[in-house]
């Protein structure tokens, strides 16, 4: 285990190190203490790294993740391994907004609750939350797999396209296209499974599945309004 | 764009190190506000009767002690003045409406930037680190207080154009964000009395804020009316004599961090601005909702 | 005698109006026509390309050239120089261009991949770059650039980290000329089993748009997204921000504030694959105005040269590239102009152009995936019409024609480096163009605006 105060040695110098690992590195085990809610730690990484961070951390970390195993405990600001690849970026507390935007592959979770826009343009990767989720979440989602635990804010899946929403409590409002749709025991597994890899003792029985109603795929005049 | 901040302390054995938590705040935050910078601090309630001002002028040897010679003279009740930088904190033996008459007759060219019992309002061009030092932050102390980075977005870079704006007795605006219905709102509020002097949007929010107020609102009531009528993107933080709100617009895509302990309540466009202060790691940590006031007030 | 009821011609007859017709300014024909085709289709005009109605130009300015007071540069022999270096601010790697003409973000799926092979061959050749567009990288395109700029764009279709670092640059796109404020569009018909594909979208289906970032708004934020770009990419590689032209002023302040290497601004002319016509021609300002007012905002920074500008919007020739660089452009980027070296609205495949409804020198139907010529389509036939060889020699051959152009006025006017053209090189034919590029009208000292006489 390699522990890093990235206070004193700086994110710059932490990322290049990450990133200058050989790709056979055995220096696998990383704990940096002392984020103080620095931006951009762990960002852009590509190794089978497991990286615990000892604190709450600003803005895009593990922004664009590969392979690493990221742990964060504390709280995360907005963007959230923005656009991750693969991997596991995995938060104890909360996420501030955009938390996995764009994300392409691998798993989020966040265990305490995620802010407004969770989700927002997710391509393919698949987000666990312990608790609620804010506003405009899975906004233009068009791939992967949004579980929310506890309830979420107005507006989900504004405009969503493939991307799947599991929610276990309430839902405030339901964005343009989006629409309740039943719970198969297909989707039932996905999301035994989905919540089994964040590590969530959570009944998958009482959750709810959301989607697209497709309608917005080509443009008619008499959907004009839901734009 | 821009960074803001705001500390309220609930336990007042820390508010000996208000004014360097402050700092420390504001530092955290000149990379998204590196144009100027400024603060309200409340402390030192005036003696009954007296009214404090917070006076600037860009002129380092501006006769301030003559200003305070000829008022007193003039009046004939005690002014003293304590200097920070550009600015004098003024406080007079007199009403409000005496002190602001006198000022606006004899010295016209000397700016008003905060006027109260408790309030003190500094601000400045300059990279925030500079201004902290310049108004010696550090060693102020005081119950509450709201500070403003600046990254100018369509106004200038001056110091009237710089944060907070007072918006009436003890209050006081920090906005990060931008308005888009400024303008006309503007020309709207200059016909029901209010005065600006430039063309920040967030001048008009403060403008907008104290007409309001001085129409009847509550400060809660106020800043519900502002969700809808204020369009654009903004977290707004006001500062009151005994204490401090924020708000959200709906779509709340500007960032905003509240924190807690038994000890403060701290208020930061980015946690890096919060984490350094006394119980940070434990204390407890969320956003605020979209188009909801939250407030706090001393008992 | 009853009075003929036959309409007597109320104006002389002309060869565009034969019977002498009285025409109506407010509802011409062309208007009366879109009202129409509104009324019979319930959805706004969506069309490529960029403004096309007249606008104050480059057209508008002319050169001061040699005289008594000034001399001239011989030909060939006294050089004039043509490189530029973007992105010494920051980057470990700044980039090196050997003309100041680089191609501008178009994406795969708007253009066919011979034409982004094509346009990637020709720039190598000519030392310069290429850039990505609204659907990330293609292996095609990095390969055939030498020098790739990888764009950042509110949608983040494709966006790959090991793209971006495998190309030169990085360009943050907040907005474009043809739709300041407007997120990408492309309609069903180019939406290919690669495109969507590449873009994780349903085959098929008209891609809807953001036009804002998801992870970040505003200057300040935009900082703090610069910063994790560098950070991902170890600090080597140049960051342009790109602007559609509105508040131009402000914008590139705050770009050089934000931590930009480089600034991109499109003025309204600049083109798009698709997007509603009302967009297009009602918002955005024109590029000769947005040149000035970028210079201008970088010199009241002491950022100029410091910090790249590079223009867009209606370059077409060296003239062009000439007048931009002396308002103070480091460089310019061609888009429309570089599809029409293509091929784009070449007199070919006339039936073509007549079953979309047009004609050469008319077309603007990219949004159509129909390109008569093979550039903006994704349907194999009509790509096959466009070889990516014989339209990289085209390309090269447009892009050498401007340096070689621009190099002519520059020596003309006693400059032995293209970046020594000046405001004070030019005089405007139009009071509009005077007020806009701040330089005098032809034969007085007046600047609107600025006094003098």
């Amino acid at each position: 285990m390699i522990e890093v105060d990235v206070e004193s040695l700086g994110v710059r110098a932490l990322n290049e190190r990450l990133h200058r690992l050989p790709r056979d590195t055995n220096e696998r085990l990383w704990k940096i203490t002392n984020p103080k809610g620095a931006h951009a730690l762990a960002a852009g990484l590509d190794r089978p790294l497991s990286i615990e961070i000892e604190g709450h951390v600003g803005y895009y970390c593990g922004g664009m993740n590969k392979q690493a195993e990221i742990t964060i405990n504390g709280h995360a600001g907005p963007g959230l391994a923005e656009n991750i690849m693969s991997g596991v970026v995995r938060v104890k507390g909360n996420a501030s907004q955009s938390a996995a935007a764009s994300g392409r592959g691998g798993l989020v979770v966040i265990g305490g609750d995620a802010s407004s826009r969770c989700g927002i343009s997710m391509k393919g990767v698949d987000i666990v939350v312990g608790g609620s989720v804010g506003h405009m979440s899975a906004f233009m989602a068009q791939a992967g797999h949004l579980v929310v635990c506890g309830n979420a804010g107005a507006h989900l899946g504004d405009s969503i396209y493939e991307a799947v929403i599991y929610v276990g409590g309430e839902v405030e409002s339901l964005g343009s296209d989006c629409i309740e749709k039943p719970m198969t025991d297909e989707h039932r597994s996905k999301l035994e499974q989905l919540l089994a890899s964040a590590g969530l003792r959570v009944q998958a029985a009482r959750f709810r599945r959301f989607g697209s109603a497709r309608q917005l795929y080509n443009f008619k005049v008499d959907h004009a309004a839901q734009y | 764009m821009c960074g803001i901040v705001g500390l309220f302390l609930k336990n007042s054995a820390l508010e000996s190190s208000l004014g360097k938590h402050l700092s420390a705040m504001l530092s955290a935050l000149s990379d998204r506000g590196p144009d100027s910078a400024g603060f309200a601090i409340y402390r030192n309630p005036a003696p009954r009767g007296s009214i404090k001002v917070t006076l600037f002028h860009p002129d380092p040897d501006f006769g301030w002690d003559r200003l305070m010679r000829e008022m007193s003279e003039e009046i004939g009740t005690k002014v003293r003045g304590e200097a920070r930088g550009s600015h004098l904190l003024l406080t007079a033996a007199m009403p409000v409406e005496t002190a602001r008459h006198w000022l606006a007759h004899h010295r016209p060219e000397v700016r008003i930037m905060g006027v109260g019992d408790c309030i003190e309002l500094y601000k400045e061009k300059g990279n925030p680190k500079e201004v902290v030092r310049r108004f010696g932050l550090e060693e102020l102390a005081g119950s509450h207080a709201l500070g403003h980075t600046r990254m100018a977005t369509e106004s200038a870079v001056t110091t009237q154009h710089s944060h907070p704006f007072s918006t009436g007795l003890d209050l006081c605006l920090v906005h990060n964000g931008s308005l888009s219905n400024h303008n006309r709102m503007r020309r709207w509020l200059s016909r029901h009395g209010i005065e600006f002097q430039t063309d920040n949007d967030t001048e008009v929010a403060a403008g907008y804020f104290t007409h309001l107020l001085g129409e009847g609102a509550t400060l809660k009531e106020a800043l519900k009316s502002g969700i809808s009528d204020l369009d654009g993107f903004y977290t707004f933080a006001i500062g009151t004599k005994d204490g401090f709100a924020v708000v959200r617009d709906p779509i709340a895509c500007k960032p905003a961090v509240l924190a807690e302990t038994d000890d403060w309540v701290a208020m930061a466009s980015e946690y890096r601005a919060i984490a350094h202060l006394p119980g940070a790691d434990q204390s407890r940590i969320w956003e605020p909702s979209p188009a909801t006031v939250y407030s706090w007030q001393k008992h | 005698m009853p009075r003929s009821t036959k309409a007597k011609p109320t104006a002389p007859a002309t060869a565009a109006n034969p019977a002498g017709r009285r025409e109506h300014a407010s509802f011409p024909p062309v208007v009366i026509a879109e009202i129409q085709r509104a009324a019979r289709e319930g959805i706004y005009d969506i069309r490529g390309l960029g403004a096309k109605r007249r606008l104050p130009s480059f057209d508008d300015l002319i050169f001061l050239g040699a005289s008594i007071s000034r001399y001239p540069l011989e030909g060939y022999r006294e050089k004039c120089a043509t490189n530029v270096t973007i992105g010494a601010r920051f980057a470990k790697k700044p980039i090196e261009l050997k003309i100041p003409i680089t191609i501008a973000g178009m994406s795969f799926g708007s253009l066919s991949a011979n034409a982004k092979e094509a346009l990637g061959r020709a720039a190598s050749e000519m030392g310069t770059s290429t850039t990505t567009g609204d659907g990330g990288m293609t292996q095609e395109e990095r390969r055939a650039s030498k020098i790739l700029v990888y764009q950042v764009l509110p949608s983040r279709y494709g966006h790959d980290p090991d793209h971006m670092r495998s190309c030169e640059a990085i360009e943050v796109v907040v907005g474009q000329g043809a739709k300041p404020g407007g997120g990408g569009m492309l309609l069903g018909l180019k939406v290919t089993e690669r495109v969507a594909g590449m873009r994780t979208l349903p085959v098929g289906i008209d891609q809807r748009s953001a036009c804002r970032h998801p992870d970040w708004t505003g200057p300040d934020d935009l900082e703090i997204k610069i910063a994790e770009l560098r950070e991902v990419t170890d600090w080597e590689k140049p960051i342009y921000v790109k602007v559609g032209a509105t508040r131009v002023k402000y914008d590139v302040a705050l770009a050089v504030k934000a931590g930009a290497d480089a600034v991109v601004v499109d003025g309204m002319q600049g083109g798009t694959g698709a997007t509603q016509d009302v967009f297009i021609e009602h918002v955005g300002i024109p590029t000769l105005p947005a040149v000035r007012q970028a210079a201008e905002a970088l010199q009241e920074l002491d950022m100029h040269r410091k910090v790249q500008l590079i223009v867009s919007g209606g370059i077409r020739n060296g003239a062009d590239v000439a007048k931009a660089l002396a308002l103070g452009a480091d460089a310019v980027s061609i888009g429309t102009a570089a599809l029409m070296a293509l091929n784009c609205n070449a007199p070919l495949f006339l039936e073509d152009y007549a079953k979309l409804g047009t004609a050469p020198g008319y077309c603007h139907h990219c949004q159509t995936g129909r390109c008569p010529v093979g550039v903006t389509t994704q349907d194999p036939e009509l790509e096959a019409r466009l070889d990516p060889e014989l339209a990289a020699h085209r390309v090269r051959n447009y892009l050498a024609t401007m340096v070689l152009e621009a190099q002519t006025l520059a020596r003309a006017c006693g400059k032995s480096h293209l970046h020594n053209l000046e405001p004070e090189d030019l005089a405007a034919l139009t009071i509009e163009a005077a007020a806009m590029a701040k330089v005098p009208l032809a034969g007085t000292d007046w600047i609107p605006g600025r006094g003098g006489a």
